[in-house]
Parts: structure tokens; C-alpha cells; sequence
């Protein structure tokens, strides 16, 4: 049985960045991830990463953008964590080899980008994610006889022991289909979001909320569930990512009539404001016939405002996107553009090291709610969201376990989940197909819990959710082999989404006001006598999610009427 | 403004299979499904998995040419699933079936499944892929010029899918071959300024036989590349900078070579092949038979010559005298290398710098033609 001090589940920027930092705290480290990886999603990340790193800039001017972009429901103790550290991490991330774009004298340059009051943004051309995580994993390779490295592992379930602490989990190797009990003093999840619930989507097919389930289903608590980021540029064809940075290079956004329409909602900010208020305006103009493409269910997105080279050299990957995948030469003419799901706020509650409220259990980046990001999260901040408290967890979780004894586990946990897998692939085909449930789950969640939201079609969402969590019970699947068996991997994973799915539309019903990316037609006001506090929820003992409530904190802050 | 989409069509897959755990061999899986014609091969694969068969093994995740995960051979070719049109993948294939293949080069795991670690991931690791910093770290960032760091984002743009190791003609020959993608990687840290260790870098390189000069010039990787990295003109830029800059000579006779093959070319306007050898070996003029290297070398190679002489491949007199072209021609030729070889500074061709028509920009000027041609 393999024995660590740190096990992250997730290899992303979170789950590396944690490997390294617990392995340069002298911890034993294993990183498990069900793709190899450079296939995480943090890959895709495309605009940059947030730091006051410019001489005329201030973590607190970061801090006090956050905080508003949030909503005024991120806890500013995290968020101040978060931006005071930002520029070493930007540093320390250069030094081992990130290639940022540089200035005419050679420094760090800097983009604009949305709900920002300065240029801050960090970037790579357009491949900022991309680039950052690739050098994380060749740090990874020259860290290899110091981190152990499970590549295209699958976790199932977290372990715990008769005390509540988290000690462990078992994994299938998809390799194999061999099932195997990893004993650690501590866990970090590191697993990423859980985008796949809707449909279309900006994020892989690997985003299916598995570390947020797993949490959930022993005793984690999720937090700001019902907030979920629409991306104001997703391409109307496929839900595809065009970054902000086209906006934070000049591009505009334009309606049927070749309007700026930004320009009332945000007179200063215009298409950078802040990625709700975007997206609500773009879904206005679209709602009431303003839009333009198909069915006028799109906006232009018009980037021959940029200079030609400039958008060659500094958002290539787009350029390519536009030309493959929507047939437009992005340089020569308008793209037509909607409001996307793109990023979960919510996730695992977490303090500002990552700690969960199950001892040894730890959660960094999209998988995890500390919470930064409150009720919107702003562009390019959760690359630094990932790396901070990635950081930060895997340091605490190396300190912890140097006090621990290393767990003895049992083989019960291993045994349960190969009965699990086993009933999975034994299944007749009676029910409906496991593919079938997960399309019918995104389409109702794209539709319901979206940009604009209201009672009535949450509570069909909800009916939709838990009619589709009874017939995952007994959805089939087509596989029955054990090398790379994906099927049955869909199966389970069907099953994360589910409890996900049902958590956010759960609080979205609860949050009667709007506040963020939870936009309520019948509550249309921000309400901040009551609605000041983050939502939980856990898992009951019916199976469903229940609701409790917890403070936010505030430092430096109040609430200010929000306007960009 | 945006082409207009035609509707859903039928479109059949024929998809490599393989089961290891069935015990029999692989076998090919046809599949009929339903998409508009700008959709990707991926998409169409999905369908078939989603509606027919979920045992279908295929890794994926973007769908959108970023992750790098579903590298396979489309009608023989290399590429990404998510990153080929139905419509183009029809036009492509023999009889209207889009036949779908795993990568070659590498292992297959289970039907377009393939072993990249036991391969690509295993070249990564052979070029030292991590930056060994210049010394002393500054407290704030590297201060370097902006193109460098613009110019190495052209290889930070590999997605390391594979796509090019899986067709590459030289490793197939040579297993050993560091490959494309590798070689890409490596110029990432030999063209950025704050490694310390680019000397070192490039002679190991050169010096490696499987390394540098062993790559044939074949283009195949720059065709595969769906992220336009272009490994072959890495791999090219990696040898001017370890013969021309870093005068690494190395035991491989590869920069030898190509010096004897662009001097051949300037004097001559076209290779003069009996005189390659001997100069690749000892060195480049009408001497370099007389060194022993290359005089040990052209009695090692007798049989091969008197095979080429009894075939009638090379006659005596070709072999001993160089081709020849026009006057003019040869002028010409001899023109390319004064421009060339008269700029200030080496002009390289790269994607996110200089890959651009600008309309009111002088045009472009792509590798120098006679040092391409090595090999």
C-alpha cells in the first residue's frame, strides 16, 4: 500500500504547485490524476494572472477590485492573502521558468483586463495557463525522485478513520482497472471544477466536480454553490473560450445595431467591467432583440480594433480558435459571441491554507471555496487563486503531517468501491444510457441556472436533477473491460456532477436576492441585510444536500453600490 | 462574415480497435453518425461512443486543440481529432470512410490509446527539460529582451500531443531518435537567456547520436504540428547555433556535413556527392579526402560505391567531376548566399514574431535556403 505524507488528487496548476511546495517542506508526495498532467484544465487558461507587481500599483488596489468584483461576498482576510502574495508568486513562477511576455526595457508586462483599476494581468501571449502548467510539470520532472507522480489514476473515494480525519483514498489505475488503498497523513484536492454539468461549457470533459463530490460525500461542505461565472465571450457554436484579454487588448463588443452597448451599463469600464455585469448585458441585448447571428442569440465581439500584429503576437490562440473553429479570421472581421459557463466560485470550504472542515483534508483551486472569489470571480484571478492556496496547502499539509503517525488502513474501503465498479459494469441494459442522463443534465442546468434565474425554472431544474440522480441508479454503459475502461469512469463521474449539480441549484433557490453571478429576476435587488453570508451545503442523511449558513469576513471593506 | 453552416450529414468513422483485454488482435469498427460538416472528427467520435458504443477508447478533454490529449492518424495523417473537419477528413480519405488509427511510433494501449510514455514522455525527460537559472537569481524578475521571450513562446506552444513524434520518419528508422517534440523542448531552454547552461545544452545535442543531426529534414513534423511549433526549424535553429555559434564540432560529423553541403552548393550550384563525403569527414575543401577520418571512411564505404557504380547510380566521370548548371543560374545561386550570408543578423523564421504579412511591412525573409537544405 503506498504511504505518504501529502497525496494530492489533481494535477493542475493547484495540485502541482502543492506537490512542489509540500515536497520543498521535506513531506513525502504522491500526485494522483485521472489524465496526465498537462491535460488538466488549467491548461486552457488563456489571458494571464493577476499581481500588483508594477512600482505604481498596491495589493490593496488588487484587494479592493477582488472584493468588489466579488460582490462584496468574498471573505477579505482570503482575498487579502491572496493579492498581498501575488507578486512574489509571479516572481517565483518566472524564476523557474515561465516565459511572460516582457516590456520594451525588458520587465514583466502588464494587460488590462476586466474589474481591474490597472493594468495587472501577467500573461504569456494567450497561452498563460498553458504555459505556467507546463513549466510547473518540468519542475515536476526534475522534483521526480522527490514527488511520486500517479498519472491517469482515478480516485473514487476519500478515507476516512474512526475520528473524522481524512487518511487516505482509493484509486482505480485506468491503465489496469486495477483498484488500490493510498494511505496518507494528509489529502489535498486539487481536482478542479465541475463545468460539465452544463452544456456547452468552456471547460473539458474532464471537469465533473469529482474532488467536490468526493468532499461532499463524507462530510465536506460546499460553499457558494449557485455562483456560477458565465463568461461574457464563449463562441456561439460550441461554448469555445475567446479570452478577455481580446477585450483587455481593446476589442469591443457590439450589438445588432453596432452599438457599444456596454457603454450604458458600465460608462468607465466598458467592456471591462466586471464578468457578470458583461454577461447580464450581453443576455439583455440578446433577450430583447438586439443580438445578431443565428436566431440573435449571439453579440459581436470585434477584434480589428487591435492592431493586427499586436493580436498575432498576444492572442495568437485565438486567431487560431476563430479560423478553426468558427471559420472567422478574428483579424479581419467581427466574431460572433454569448455569455458561457465557464467557472464555478463555489466549491469545498476552505481557511487561507486550505484546510477543510475535516481534519487532514485540503482543497486548492477551482475544487475548493476559500472564498476569493465570492459572487464573481475576476478574469485572472483564479490562476493565482490556484497557485497561492495551492502553495499554501501543500506547506500546511507538509508541517501537519510532520506530527502524524502514518495511518494503518484497512482494505474495506478498496473492497466496497470494486463492489461499486463491479455492479456499474454489470448492469443490464434496461435503464437509460449513462451519456443520455449527462446531456439532459447540462442542457437543464444551461437553461435554468444561467445569467438570469428565477424560481420557477430553479425548482424545474431541481425536479430535473433529482429525477436524473434516481435514473443514474441504474444507467448502463457499453464497456466491460478493465485497460482504460471510460465508461465506467462516465459512470461515476455522472454521479459527481449530479451531487454538484443539485447543490447549486439547492442554494441558488435559497439566495433570494441578486448578488454576483446569481442574477434573480424575481429578486432582482442585492439585498445586504440578510443576504451577507455565504451558504453550505452538506450532505444529509436522505441523500440530500443540507443548508447552513456562515459569516462573511470583512477587514478593510464595506459594501458600495457596484458600478463599473 | 462567418461562412454559412450547412446542416447535419451522415458521416462514417472507421475506427482502429483494440482490445487487450479480448486477447485478439485489433480490428476496424465502422460507425455512421450525424453532424454538420465543420464539425471535428472528435465530435464525431463522441457521438459514436455517446450512442452506440462507450468502450470506444479515446483520450480527450478540450475538444478545442489546447489539452493535447486526442492525437491520432486521421485517413493515415497525424493530428488532433478535435482539431479536423468532417468535411475536410471526408475529402481526405480513399472511399468517403474516415478511417481513424492510433498514433504510430508509440504503443497502443487500447484502440487510438497509445503509450506516450513509454515514448515521447521518456524523449522529454532526455533533454534536461527544466530551467537551470543563470546565476545569481535577480531578486525581481530576469530583465530580458522582449523577443527572446516572444521567440521561445513559438516552442512553449507545444501541447506535446504527439502528433509529430508519431510520424516521424526518423525515429522510426532510429528509435533513438530524441525526436520533434524534444528537440522543440529543448530549444524552449537553448533559446531562452536566463538558462545557464545553453553551451552545455547544445553540445549534448550535437555530440548525442541520436540527437540533433539525426533528424533528416523530412518536414513531416511541421506538417503534423497542429500548433504551428514547426519542430524541424527548432531542431535547425538548435544545430546554427551549436555549429555557427556555439562551434561545437561534433563526432557526428553533422555540422561537417553541412558545411561540405553548403560550400558544394555555392560553388557549384548543385551537390557534387563524391566530394560530400570525404569533406564531411575531413574537413571542407578539395582536400579533405587526404585527412585520415575521411580516407577511412571512403575505403569503409568501397562496396557501397562500386554497389552505386555497377547499378549505374553514379558514373565514374559524375563521381569525379561536379555537376554543372548555367553561368547565370550559378550567379544566382551565389546571390542567395551573399544576401544571406551578408546580413547583420541571422534572420529566423518564427511564428509569433515575424510570421506575419503585414501590409505595409518589408516581406518576410524564410530560412536561409542553402542551410536548410543539409542532410
Amino acid at each position: 500500500m503506498p504511504q505518504h505524507d501529502v497525496l494530492i488528487i489533481g494535477a493542475g496548476l493547484a495540485g502541482q504547485r502543492a506537490a512542489l511546495a509540500a515536497a520543498d517542506a521535506g513531506a513525502s508526495v504522491a500526485i494522483m490524476s485521472k489524465v496526465h498532467p498537462v491535460r488538466s484544465h488549467s491548461v486552457a487558461a488563456a489571458g494571464g494572472i493577476n499581481a500588483a507587481i508594477n512600482p505604481d500599483d498596491d495589493w490593496r488596489s488588487h484587494a479592493f477590485d477582488t472584493v468588489k468584483g466579488s460582490d462584496y461576498l468574498g471573505d477579505q482576510d482570503a482575498i487579502e492573502v491572496m493579492c498581498s502574495e501575488a507578486p512574489n508568486e509571479i516572481l517565483h513562477l518566472e524564476h523557474i521558468g515561465v516565459t511572460f511576455h516582457r516590456n520594451a526595457t525588458g520587465h514583466l508586462d502588464l494587460r488590462a483586463f476586466g474589474g481591474a483599476s490597472m493594468k495587472r494581468t501577467a500573461y504569456v501571449a494567450d497561452i498563460t495557463g498553458q504555459a505556467i502548467l507546463h513549466v510547473l510539470y518540468e519542475q515536476l520532472m526534475k522534483y521526480s525522485d522527490r514527488v511520486d507522480s500517479y498519472e491517469e489514476w482515478f480516485t473514487t473515494s476519500l478515507i476516512l478513520d474512526d475520528d473524522g480525519a481524512c487518511v487516505g483514498a482509493v484509486a482505480r489505475d485506468i491503465r489496469t482497472g486495477k483498484l488500490e488503498t493510498f494511505a496518507a497523513k494528509n489529502v489535498i484536492l486539487a481536482s478542479g471544477g465541475a463545468g460539465q454539468c452544463f452544456k456547452p461549457t468552456t471547460n473539458g470533459l474532464i471537469c465533473t466536480g469529482d474532488g467536490m463530490a468526493q468532499a461532499y460525500r463524507v462530510g465536506g461542505h460546499l460553499m457558494d454553490m449557485e455562483m456560477i461565472q458565465y463568461h461574457p465571450t464563449t463562441l456561439v457554436e460550441n461554448g469555445f473560450l475567446i479570452t478577455e484579454g481580446a477585450r483587455g487588448e481593446g476589442a469591443y463588443l457590439l450589438n445588432a445595431n453596432g452599438e457599444r452597448f456596454m457603454e450604458s451599463t458600465a460608462p468607465n469600464k466598458m467592456e471591462l467591467a466586471s464578468r457578470d455585469v458583461v454577461s447580464r448585458a450581453e443576455q439583455t441585448e440578446i433577450n430583447e432583440g438586439r443580438g445578431v447571428g443565428p436566431n440573435g442569440a449571439g453579440i459581436y465581439l470585434d477584434i480589428t480594433v487591435v492592431p493586427k500584429k499586436r493580436v498575432l503576437e498576444a492572442l495568437r490562440e485565438i486567431v487560431n480558435i476563430g479560423r478553426d473553429f468558427a471559420g472567422v479570421d478574428i483579424t479581419a472581421e467581427p466574431i460572433i459571441i454569448r455569455p458561457g459557463q465557464h467557472y464555478i466560485m463555489g466549491g469545498v470550504k476552505t481557511d487561507i491554507n486550505g484546510a477543510t472542515n475535516i481534519p487532514g483534508l485540503y482543497a486548492a483551486g477551482e475544487v475548493a471555496c476559500v472564498s476569493v472569489h465570492g459572487g464573481n470571480r475576476l478574469g485572472a484571478n483564479s490562476l493565482l487563486d490556484t497557485l497561492i492556496f495551492g502553495r499554501r496547502s501543500g506547506e500546511h499539509a507538509a508541517a501537519r503531517a510532520a506530527g502524524l503517525p502514518m495511518p494503518r488502513l484497512s482494505d474495506d474501503k478498496r473492497r466496497e468501491d470494486q463492489q461499486w465498479i463491479d455492479a456499474i459494469i454489470a448492469r443490464d441494459k434496461s435503464g437509460r444510457r449513462v451519456s443520455e442522463i449527462k446531456e439532459e443534465l447540462g442542457e437543464t442546468m444551461n437553461q435554468h441556472v444561467a445569467v438570469f434565474r428565477d424560481a420557477e425554472g430553479l425548482e424545474t431544474a431541481l425536479e430535473v436533477v433529482r429525477r436524473l440522480k434516481e435514473e443514474a441508479k441504474t444507467a448502463y454503459i457499453d464497456d466491460r473491460g478493465t485497460v482504460f475502461n471510460q465508461d465506467v469512469l462516465g459512470a461515476i463521474e455522472l454521479g459527481y456532477m449530479l451531487d454538484c449539480a443539485e447543490c447549486s441549484v439547492v442554494s441558488a433557490i435559497d439566495r433570494t436576492e441578486s448578488r454576483g453571478a446569481q442574477f434573480r429576476t424575481d429578486y432582482p435587488d442585492r439585498n445586504d441585510d440578510e443576504w451577507i453570508k455565504h451558504i453550505n451545503t452538506t450532505l444529509n442523511g436522505d441523500g440530500e444536500p443540507e443548508i447552513s449558513y456562515s459569516p462573511v469576513t470583512m477587514t478593510q471593506w464595506q459594501p458600495e453600490a457596484r458600478t463599473y | 462574415m462567418a461562412e454559412e453552416h450547412k446542416p447535419p450529414q451522415d458521416f462514417t468513422l472507421r475506427i482502429r480497435r483494440y482490445d487487450p483485454d479480448a486477447g485478439s488482435g485489433a480490428y476496424w469498427d465502422e460507425h455512421t453518425i450525424q453532424l454538420e460538416p465543420h464539425r471535428s472528427v472528435l465530435e464525431a467520435i463522441l457521438q459514436a461512443k455517446a450512442r452506440f458504443d462507450g468502450s470506444i477508447g479515446i483520450r480527450c478533454s478540450c475538444r478545442a486543440a489546447i489539452c493535447g490529449s486526442c492525437g491520432v492518424r486521421i485517413n493515415g495523417e497525424p493530428g488532433l481529432a478535435c482539431h479536423t473537419h468532417l468535411d475536410k477528413a471526408q475529402a481526405g480519405s480513399k472511399d468517403g470512410v474516415i478511417k481513424v488509427e492510433p498514433m504510430g511510433n508509440m504503443p497502443v494501449i487500447k484502440d487510438l490509446i497509445v503509450d506516450m510514455d513509454a515514448v515521447h514522455w521518456k524523449k522529454i525527460r532526455r533533454v534536461t527539460p527544466w530551467l537551470i537559472n543563470k546565476q545569481p537569481i535577480p531578486e525581481r524578475e530576469y530583465i530580458v529582451d522582449a523577443t527572446a521571450m516572444v521567440d521561445v513562446t513559438q516552442s512553449m506552444a507545444c501541447i506535446q500531443c504527439g502528433a509529430c513524434v508519431s510520424d516521424c520518419l526518423s525515429m522510426e528508422v532510429d528509435p533513438e531518435f530524441i525526436g520533434p517534440a524534444a528537440l522543440a523542448k529543448a530549444y524552449r531552454f537553448v533559446g531562452d537567456p536566463r538558462d545557464a547552461e545553453q553551451h552545455e545544452r547544445l553540445k549534448h545535442l550535437a555530440e548525442d547520436p541520436a540527437g540533433i543531426y539525426d533528424c533528416t529534414h523530412c518536414f513531416k513534423c511541421i506538417e503534423a504540428c497542429p500548433k504551428g511549433v514547426a519542430p524541424m526549424s527548432q531542431i535547425m535553429r538548435l544545430r546554427r547555433r551549436a555549429g555557427s555559434d556555439a562551434k561545437v564540432n561534433d563526432r557526428n560529423n553533422g555540422h561537417r556535413h553541412e558545411k561540405a553541403f553548403t560550400t558544394l552548393i555555392k560553388d557549384n550550384g548543385l551537390l557534387w556527392e563524391a566530394e560530400l563525403l570525404p569533406r564531411s569527414y575531413g574537413g571542407d575543401s578539395w582536400f579533405g579526402k587526404f585527412a585520415p577520418a575521411a580516407a577511412g571512411e571512403l575505403v569503409s564505404s568501397l562496396p557501397a560505391i562500386t554497389t552505386a557504380l555497377l547499378r549505374r547510380k553514379v558514373t565514374p566521370m559524375g563521381a569525379l567531376k561536379p555537376h554543372k548548371i548555367p553561368k547565370d543560374d550559378l550567379k544566382d545561386v551565389q546571390r542567395i548566399y551573399k544576401d544571406v550570408e551578408g546580413r547583420d543578423e541571422r534572420v529566423e523564421f518564427n511564428l509569433y514574431i515575424s510570421g506575419v504579412d503585414e501590409d505595409n511591412e518589408p516581406p518576410t525573409v524564410e530560412e536561409p535556403a542553402a542551410e536548410e537544405a543539409t542532410s
